[in-house]
């Protein structure tokens, strides 16, 4: 790890004034220390976030939530309201990585942290996403990558978090010294790699996350989220599911099927949540849901057994958001 | 303990005793032999008259057989048990390894000019020699004026500064020319003919003193190191005469031992003195490498280990981060801290060799078992030791045997001696094999095991096993046990066995002070084991005062020598020295008081923290004021480790444990429900810390048999995922419940009658239970480890074997 500088900033405006000649903006400091430990990053200087008072907490407001990026995931999966109107995203902040990641952890930093790749992780190994031109899984050793949009780079995306907030259609408020704040929509915020491998989100290098939005869901709203993993503790996953369904009576008026450790940028189905529109929930329309998610799978020379695994946690996901099916075992966390 | 011997490892001085005739001096003693509430009996056994009484059984002990508080339990738990990696000492400097970045080369040149201009750095050191890995045996075949490069990881150079960031830097900043070679990192990819040879003739690797290392006088072509053969009987017979033969390949990975502490030392290099702390399983190891590398007499190095955060079998002498840190203390002036990051610790400290094995047995219709053969490749690296025939070779009954070792050599750091060295692979074709054969006879698992295996304690532990609830819950049925749905239940079983091994280097010294203080020395390390409560244990047995009022002073060469910690030997060889140095001290004490109280030593006791007089003609007194009445400040004793007392009879130990699995068969996913562990290791002398350790190898045998896996990328020789992140390990949630129940068998051959559980404490069946739990589960085998969803789902697109049905 390279010699840098912390600025120590208490309020917004101090930070964003700081975030100019290559700082780097650190908030719990999960993955960025991974980084700049394996050498990934070498910031000049740090931008400690972190003491913001302004940023912390979460607000229910007449239109929704406002969550505060600094909110800490173990902080949104305990909250009442999220558990009871938000399931699917207090399930995902709740089984993220371990306890103590999950008290450290911040929802801007989980929203922003790197894809997982081990050879884009690896100092070893230098790749598209630094910059080079060739892209190492593809021949190599691919068990754990993507099975979609995987033609450029088949790193995976690493948030349970956003997989959640995909499937609410939240938004991410931006904050920028010269150009002021700004609103994107989740969907729009992930950068696929065919656009810019090196580039993951929307963000500038002057900006801060400083919140995300959820819209309130619509009467009748269930959800959940779950994510499997080679193991039950401390895990990435090898295939997850994030279901949310708004229900008129048995009927699903219409639903959200989002997948994270299947593609490179968290990825909604709406082959899926077709099969599920305007039908009754049942074990049957769900495991056709799950098999309809993986049309147009492409998997690579290791990773075929993912596209077995997906339909069974989507199926499994919204038996659970439906009511029907318990929290599985099977399931990580 | 290399596996690969059909014969036990036989200590010299055992073998001298053994073949002595019944010396003067001894006499004939009755001791508790067997399994108490099953086989317990008295036996006979010479033993030398300066030997303490005998030890009764456990139940009629005050303090051994019971489980005290751990002696170092509240330092560890708040943080101020002091580790090698938390040493810091006045002028220290952290030094980094250079590591080399291609997986095999020939060092052209190594250019440290910029690395030693950066402000901070006062040394820098370019490996000569390097330790660990095998070697030539014509060392000509491969001229270079540097060790030649044989995996990528592997140290080149070292720098010491005064803070870590600048000796990370300046390892960044020493330039390393190399000229490649072709390199292979693929086993099946090694053993073909045209393949990139990581040595240009035969090598050899030399073993620790923890094991490991491979046979010497073996053929090499190419890569593979071997045939090593051993043949019994006639093993074609045996197969002709057979009524059924199973036969299988089995496969096993790579596993890293990931101790929690990483190798390394602080040395610190004075004129008259080398001091180092290491992270080590044998403070002697560490000296002793020392010393030779540096031609120094031993005395004048001092080796200290007052806590290490585990080893595994990888941590025996001083090793590359010891010699190199030691080398630049001496350059520099200063104490140097050398410990190796996650990323070395997985490329460059050991690991366990991967196996490739076809296993074929041969047996009559009632189970008799007719013939064995395994034929075995795996890859310890560029180091030799892959050999797992031990459980075929020792754990059933057969004439017939035959076994072919092969090491493969591919382009990756070199194994080292990994908890039960061999086993695990072993057992998991050996006892997956033996389940299939149970169901192709149609016979009971625990019926066919006591038909062919002639060990009288598993006998008994099958015996406890075949009477549990969870084995009386098993449908004994293959894929029957399930009923509807996707998950699927089943219950499986293995064996496991290790030898007794003795190290006779084990001393230790009692002291008594007039204050009545008590405290007893060894050189002896604790690995995590726990053994200083034993120690303190031991006397206070002897003493018969509680064993917090015992000072245990270990993990110090200055100390009396001690057993280095590996095949699990530490309690079965140093508690016998502990206790005949406290019978001694005691005798001393009582002696050395007895004229102040009008008495003779013959007269008193010590028991219940006091001085009693067996004639009754002294009122007790207390320890404490007894010990005032010393003629002298300090009585002591030592002792040395003398051999067993029937050292003709060969014992082993083991285990019989029963794996409750849950197979998701949507998901591949195998959840270990619980597991049921019976083990013994002789007399147990601190049940907890047996359960402890139990519980420890079940873990990193679930570990093992699900998770861990060392991947190295065949197209550029790099490992893939060396952190704790994507090297896989159980977590808490991984974890089953585990019933460990330790039964007491009592072998009669030393004072304390101790052996020990390191290997034999599930780490070597775990993966073969649970293999055989699955089949019991779908009635599909599974013939790989790690058995990850990839492989189970592929696994589960057989139909089941309905030829292990009968």
């Amino acid at each position: 790890m390279k010699q840098f500088t912390l600025a120590d900033c208490t309020t917004e405006s101090a930070a964003l004034s700081q975030l100019n000649g290559g700082a780097v903006v650190k908030a719990g400091g999960v993955d960025l220390l991974d980084l700049m430990k394996s050498g990934l990053i070498a910031p000049s200087r740090l931008v400690n976030i972190r003491n913001i008072s302004g940023m912390n907490g979460i607000q229910s407001t007449p239109d929704g939530l406002k969550i505060g990026a600094l909110t800490t995931l173990a902080e949104i999966s305990e909250n009442p309201e999220i558990k009871s109107q938000y399931a699917i995203l207090s399930d995902a902040c709740g089984h993220a990585a371990t306890p103590h990641i999950r008290n450290m952890a911040t929802l801007g930093g989980n929203l922003l942290q790197q894809n997982r790749c081990w050879y884009f992780r690896s100092d070893d190994f230098a790749c598209l996403k630094k910059g080079k031109d060739v892209c190492f899984a593809f021949d190599g050793l691919n068990q754990y990558h993507a099975i979609f949009d995987n033609g450029t780079c088949p790193s995976v995306a690493p948030s349970s978090a956003a997989v959640a907030l995909l499937g609410l259609n939240a938004n991410v408020e931006l904050s920028s010294a010269k150009r002021g704040k700004r609103t994107v929509a989740l969907k729009d915020f992930y950068v696929k790699p065919e656009v810019n491998p090196m580039t993951r989100t929307v963000i500038q290098p002057d900006e801060l996350l400083t919140a995300v939005t959820v819209p309130k869901p619509a009467s009748g709203t269930r959800s959940a989220y779950q994510k499997y993993g080679d193991k039950k503790s401390f895990d990435w996953a090898i295939a997850d599911a994030g279901v949310v369904l708004e229900m008129n009576g048995n009927i699903c008026r219409k639903a959200a099927i989002v997948m994270g450790a299947a593609s490179p940028v968290v990825r909604r189905s709406p082959e899926a949540e077709a099969v599920l529109q305007g039908k009754p929930i049942t074990e049957e329309t769900a495991r056709a849901a799950g098999k309809a998610a993986m049309q147009g799978a492409q998997p690579l020379s290791m990773n075929g057994y993912k596209v077995q695994l997906f339909p069974v946690a989507i199926y499994r996901t919204i038996l659970l958001a439906a009511g029907q099916m318990g929290r599985d075992p099977s399931a990580a966390g | 303990m290399a596996t690969t011997k059909l014969t036990p490892e036989v200590d010299p001085l055992l073998q001298a005793a053994a073949n002595a005739a019944p010396a003067a001096g001894t006499e004939t003693v009755q001791m508790p032999v067997g399994v108490p509430g099953y086989t317990l009996r008295q036996e006979p056994r010479q033993v030398p008259v300066t030997e303490p009484p005998v030890l009764p059984v456990n139940k009629d002990l005050q303090y051994i057989g019971k489980s005290p508080t751990r002696w170092d339990s509240h330092a560890k738990v708040s943080g101020t048990a002091r580790y090698t990696y938390d040493m810091q000492l006045p002028g220290m400097l952290y030094a980094k390894f250079v590591c080399a970045s291609v997986p095999h080369a020939r060092i052209v040149s190594v250019d440290t000019s910029e690395a030693e201009k950066l402000p901070g750095v006062k040394g820098v050191y370019v490996v000569q020699h390097l330790l660990g890995g095998a070697v030539l045996r014509n060392p000509s075949l491969d001229p270079s004026k540097y060790p030649i490069v044989r995996y990528a990881g592997q140290p080149v150079a070292a720098v010491a500064a005064t803070h870590p960031h600048i000796a990370e830097q300046a390892a960044q900043l020493v330039k390393v020319q190399y000229d490649a070679k072709p390199f292979v990192v693929d086993m099946t990819q090694a053993r073909q003919p045209n393949s990139p040879q990581v040595f240009p003739g035969p090598a050899d690797q030399a073993g620790s003193a923890g094991g490991g290392g491979g046979p010497h006088d073996v053929p090499q072509t190419g890569n593979v190191h071997g045939p090593s053969i051993h043949k019994k009987g006639d093993p074609e017979q045996g197969f002709k005469d057979a009524d059924v033969i199973v036969e299988g390949k089995y496969t096993t990975q790579v596993q890293v031992h990931n101790a929690l502490e990483t190798h390394g030392v602080v040395a610190d290099w004075k004129p008259d003195l080398l001091t180092v702390w290491a992270s080590t399983q044998g403070t002697a190891s560490v000296r002793d490498e020392l010393a030779a590398y540096f031609k120094m007499p031993k005395s004048q190095i001092r080796v200290i280990t007052e806590f290490m955060g585990g080893g595994f079998g990888a941590k025996f002498g001083a090793g590359n981060p010891g010699v190199v840190a030691a080398q630049l203390s001496k350059q520099t002036g200063a104490p140097v801290w050398l410990m190796l990051d996650r990323k070395q610790e997985q490329l460059s400290a050991g690991n366990r060799p991967s196996s490739d094995q076809t296993l074929r047995i041969g047996a009559k219709k009632d189970g008799t078992i007719t013939a064995m053969q395994l034929i075995s490749y795996g890859t310890a690296g560029c180091g030799t030791g892959a050999g797992c025939a031990g459980p075929v070779t020792h754990l059933y009954d057969s004439p017939n045997l035959h076994t072919e070792e092969n090491d493969v050599f591919i382009n990756a750091g070199p194994a080292a001696a990994f908890r039960a060295p061999g086993h695990p692979q072993g057992a998991f074709a050996l006892e997956q094999s033996i389940d299939e054969l149970a169901n192709k006879l149609n016979m009971d698992p625990i019926d066919l095991r006591d038909k062919i295996d002639s060990n009288p304690v598993r006998r008994v532990e099958r015996q406890i096993i075949r009477e549990s609830a969870l084995w009386k819950s098993r449908n004994p049925k293959p894929g029957a046990g399930a009923g509807s749905g996707y998950l699927k239940r089943g219950v499986g079983l293995s064996q496991s066995v290790w030898y007794r091994f003795i190290r006779m280097d084990s001393s230790a010294e009692v002291r008594v002070h007039r204050d009545g203080s008590i405290e007893v020395l060894s050189a002896v390390q604790d690995i995590g084991t726990g053994i200083k409560t034993v120690m303190a244990q031991v006397l206070a047995e002897q003493f018969g005062v509680p064993p917090q009022q015992i000072a245990v002073k270990i993990g110090d060469t200055n100390y009396p020598i001690g057993p280095n910690s590996g095949g699990s030997v530490t309690t079965a060889s140093l508690t016998p020295a502990v206790r005949d140095a406290a019978w001694q001290a005691s005798q001393k004490f009582l002696a050395s008081i007895a004229p102040a109280l009008n008495t003779t030593a013959d007269d008193l006791v010590l028991t219940g923290g006091e001085v009693r007089s067996k004639s009754g003609k002294l009122q007790p007194v207390s320890f404490r004021r007894a010990a005032k009445k010393m003629d002298t400040d300090v009585v002591s004793a030592q002792a040395k480790r003398i051999p067993d007392y029937d050292p003709a009879k060969y014992d082993t130990y083991g285990g019989v444990d029963v794996a409750e699995v849950e197979v998701d068969t949507e998901m591949g996913l195998i959840h270990v429900k619980r597991i049921f562990a019976v083990h013994d290791c002789g007399r147990p002398m601190n049940p907890m810390q047996v359960k402890n350790q139990i519980n420890g190898g079940l873990i990193q045998g679930i570990s093992y048999a699900l998770y861990e896996n060392r991947l190295l990328d065949p197209k550029f020789g790099y490992m893939v995922n060396p952190n704790l992140d994507m090297y896989k390990i159980a977590g808490p949630r991984d974890i089953p419940q585990l019933d460990v129940h330790v039964i007491e068998s009592y072998i009669g051959q030393s004072s304390t009658d101790a052996s020990g559980i390191g290997e034999a404490a599930g780490v070597m069946s775990a993966a073969a239970a649970i293999a055989n739990a699955f089949h019991n589960a779908t009635g599909v085998r599974i013939r790989s480890t790690p058995m990850t969803p990839a492989v189970v789902l592929e696994a589960l697109k057989q139909a089941p074997q309905r030829s292990e049905t009968a």
